[in-house]
């Protein structure tokens, strides 16, 4: 599965992206596959009320979502556009 | 040809390029006459002096996979609650100094109203939920732009 990072997500992992094997079937399974993988991670994903999801390129608001079939995952901070 | 009238066209931009607000306004202006208002927002990088410390850039980070993709899903929202003629979001990416363009949103109407709103929404929809990330560069440091919970409480608005 292709995982994505961007902002300062992208700065504390290190990578702008990286291919894995995960076993987990959920957002917050994948999340905590990661932490338990390197410090980094749990650096990163310390604070969840920061982190946004995207599955697949698109915005979802359950971290329980379901990842089975789910070919990308993009991590990021709260978006400051426009 | 008979529908035509109905037809909101519909032009999304994510690009590093500065845009011409003039010239974007007389494309629309060209293609169609009837509409009865174009409303507008330009949106450009401040020059900031806080403590000392003096804005140097900008760098815009995004998705570039989903961000044009979200902001035509915004537009179509928008598209399906007025009733629109034209809408053109033009957002940049990259590194931008004080006084750049960031973003400019159009949209025309029949009347005043529904082009004012249009481009209000699209804009309240931008700022947070579009995968684009400000960071401010200064002399010394540099660190990223943190989200207004205010930005977010304004979604509800809608």
């Amino acid at each position: 599965m292709k995982i994505l990072y961007f902002a300062w997500l992208r700065e504390k992992i290190g990578v702008s992206f990286e291919e894995k094997e995960i076993k987990a079937v959920t957002v917050i399974g994948l999340i905590e596959e990661l932490v338990l993988l390197d410090e980094k991670y749990s650096i990163a994903f310390s604070d969840l009320s920061f982190i946004r999801v995207a599955v697949d390129q698109k915005l979802i608001q359950d971290f329980k979502t379901s990842i089975k079939d789910a070919k990308e995952i993009a991590f990021f901070p709260p978006m400051t556009g426009g | 040809m008979a529908k035509e009238e109905n037809f909101c066209n519909l032009s999304v931009s994510v690009q590093e390029l500065d845009f011409d607000i003039q010239y974007e306004i007389d494309n629309i202006k060209r293609r169609k006459k009837n509409f009865g208002g174009l409303a507008s927002f330009l949106g450009q990088v401040r020059d900031s002096r806080e403590n000392d410390k003096t804005l140097l850039f900008l760098e815009l980070e995004h998705y570039p996979d989903m961000t044009e993709k979200e902001i035509i899903s915004i537009c179509n929202d928008a598209r399906s609650k007025w009733e629109l003629h034209d809408i053109r979001v033009i957002h940049r990416v990259g590194k931008l100094i004080p006084g750049d363009n960031i973003v400019l949103v159009l949209a025309t109407s029949s009347h005043r109203e529904e082009a004012f709103k249009a481009v209000e929404f699209i804009m309240d929809f931008l700022k947070s939920r579009v995968p684009i990330w400000k960071k401010e560069h200064y002399e010394r440091d540099s660190s990223w732009v943190k989200s207004e919970k205010s930005d977010e409480e304004l979604l509800s608005r809608w």
